[in-house]
């Protein structure tokens, strides 16, 4: 069979993959160098699937790179081949196909892959996930019938599929399991801004059901018709998205001394428990600056990050993750939103929260010894980053934690010496030693 | 790389760099059409921060640990490897304003009527960036900053590298 050999095998064509192989060629630009993936393409904008599928945007139009990336930069890509196996003692890994890559240094950026709820009667035509170029393929044709969805998950990728679809003039239906959508990531006073703008875009929100079953298309038995809720309540529609959210990929490393939780879990240099196996991304658990562990935060800058650090250590070049965080700027429906860290304190832990609500401008801190440890940022949202950034960096904000809230923040209400370091863009955790 | 520093014990938060910033970037060039002509109106790439009598105007600092490139969902935000300027590819961009949580300086502006994100990009179509040119206090300088110009800031930034 087959055999290829790499110095560095990357698995995973998304932000991770291509961090890595962008950071790897600055440090070694002779190493040979292969990115595998199993889907068929181009390295592509995943969040930006919601516009291909709206037709707003072509395939070339969310390519994540230019089309001539892995040329350029001397990458041999070896795309629609999926790894079914990883031998850690061989150092190689094998592919459906049979062919066999071996590898001196391997990064795991094989992203999560949809959660999908059990169901009564699941199966049918008509069912989508929405996390890939062609979960977005197979639904365009399909829509050209629908005049109603039904979208199961009111968190990120629930409302973006949403989104596309009230463009697209279908009539959605948003059953979301928790009180409020967006519930991961923002706190109620956000959620109901965002509810009222999904109404006001024609959008049903059901909050606080589950799809207990799924129903056939009377005409067609093999089609999807409608569900049926947890409450026994019936809504007709002939697509069904799904949009839960994602579980790592973490299959590679079952059954190897790889050391996985829910993700696969690395250090701060984005190594594994192999030193030269290294994984980011939504595969993977990395530090988390808010919590002070290492947790999921399957979010693309992180993964971008996480693959950059991951590169220059595969590389020999020393870096370190910086840590990332659940960090967001959704603009769905208009309404444009930031959020980072936690939304809500944590009851009695020395924890405060300040916020300003007045419509639909919201600004919300909340600070853990005097430190941001999250924020949320609604309509006004062009000094999220000044706030982001001082919690990047943990820096103690009691001295002037006042002004974050206040209209005239900006770069001016921070002390001298952090406001210059600010000016002169030194950073307080540089990951790659600096560059040009 | 040159690069926009600001002299804050000069600027008066005139507002003059962020006209002549919204000019340059206008399609006609000409101030009074770039204001009553062309709407929406460009927004300005440079931004005074004022708090009481301090004032300074800010603008991208082209970091060299540039957290918008590597926030950007779909590859507009770039930093030129020979030049260290960043800059953003409006035909890629989305106005998704990742890259605006992403910026510590919040030197990244959302232009929301047209969804995109402006920053600046040192107006490589004139010879000294527009807010430098204009400023009429010099409290705007185009500078390598490794050559010390005699002002508080630069020489600053100069000696902590």
């Amino acid at each position: 069979m087959a055999r290829k050999h790499f110095r560095y095998l990357i698995i995973g064509n998304s932000a991770g993959g291509i961090g890595a192989a962008e950071a790897i060629r600055e440090a070694d630009k002779e190493g040979s160098l292969a990115i595998l993936s199993d889907e068929p393409y181009h390295t592509y904008s995943r969040p930006l699937i919601s516009e291909y599928l709206a037709g707003e945007r072509t395939l070339e139009g969310i390519y994540f790179r230019p089309a001539d990336f892995y040329e350029q930069k001397n990458v041999q890509p070896i795309l629609g081949k999926k790894a079914v196996a990883l031998d850690l003692a061989g150092r190689l890994v094998r592919l459906e196909s049979g062919e066999e890559l071996t590898w001196e240094r391997l990064l795991l950026a094989c992203g999560g892959k949809p959660i999908v709820p059990p169901m009564k009667g699941d199966g049918l035509e008509g069912r989508f996930n929405f996390i890939t170029l062609d979960d977005a393929r197979k639904l365009r044709p399909a829509l050209k019938k629908a005049k109603e969805a039904v979208v199961i998950g009111g968190g990120l990728i629930g409302i973006s599929l949403t989104e596309a679809l009230v463009k697209l003039r279908i009539k959605v239906t948003i059953v979301e399991k928790m009180g409020r959508v967006l519930g991961a990531i923002v706190d109620a006073n956000v959620s109901r801004l965002e509810e009222a703008r999904l109404k006001k875009a024609g959008v049903k929100v059901v909050t606080g059901h589950t799809v207990q079953e799924v129903v056939a298309s009377a005409d067609r038995p093999e089609a999807v018709g409608g569900v049926v809720l947890d409450n026994g309540q019936k809504i007709t529609c002939q697509i069904l998205g799904v949009a839960v959210g994602v579980s790592p990929r973490g299959e590679l490393v079952e059954g190897t001394d790889i050391k996985k939780g829910r993700g696969i879990v690395v250090d701060r240099h984005m190594a594994t428990s192999h030193p030269d196996v290294f994984a980011c991304g939504d595969a993977a658990e990395a530090y988390d600056f808010v919590y002070g562990v290492a947790r999921l935060t399957p979010i693309w800058p992180n993964a971008y990050i996480g693959g950059r650090v991951a590169g220059f250590n595969m590389a020999g070049k020393k870096a370190v993750y910086p840590g990332g965080t659940a960090m967001n700027s959704l603009g769905y429906f208009g309404l444009p939103i930031a959020s980072a860290g936690l939304f809500d304190p944590p009851e009695g832990n020395g924890y405060e929260a300040l916020s300003h609500l007045e419509g639909e401008i919201y600004r919300k801190v909340i600070l853990k010894d005097g430190r941001i440890a999250g924020m949320a940022m609604v309509s006004d949202i062009g000094r999220a980053g000044i706030i982001f950034g001082l919690m990047r960096e943990g820096v103690d904000v009691s001295s002037f934690k006042e002004a974050l809230l206040s209209d005239e923040f900006s770069l001016a209400s921070l002390p001298e010496d952090l406001r210059k370091r600010r000016l002169s863009q030194e950073l307080a955790s540089p990951i790659s030693g600096g560059g040009k | 790389m040159k690069r926009v520093y600001s002299k804050e014990e000069v600027c008066i938060a005139c507002g003059l760099c962020q006209v002549h910033c919204l000019v340059a970037h206008s399609e006609s060039k000409d101030i009074i059409k770039a204001y009553k002509k062309e709407t929406p109106r460009q927004p300005s790439r440079i931004k005074v921060q004022q708090k009481g009598s301090l004032s300074f105007p800010l603008s991208c600092r082209h970091c060299e640990e540039p957290w918008c490139v590597y926030s950007c969902l779909t590859g507009a935000l770039q930093k030129d490897p020979e030049s260290g300027i960043v800059t953003v590819d409006a035909e890629k961009c989305v106005g998704c304003f990742t890259c605006v949580v992403a910026c510590p300086c919040s030197a990244i502006i959302p232009d929301f009527h047209r969804k995109k994100a402006v920053k600046c990009d040192l107006c490589p179509h004139l010879e000294t960036p527009a807010c430098v040119a204009n400023c009429p206090n010099q409290a705007l300088i185009f500078t390598d900053g490794a050559t010390p110009v005699g002002t508080k800031v630069v020489a600053e930034t100069a000696a902590g590298r």
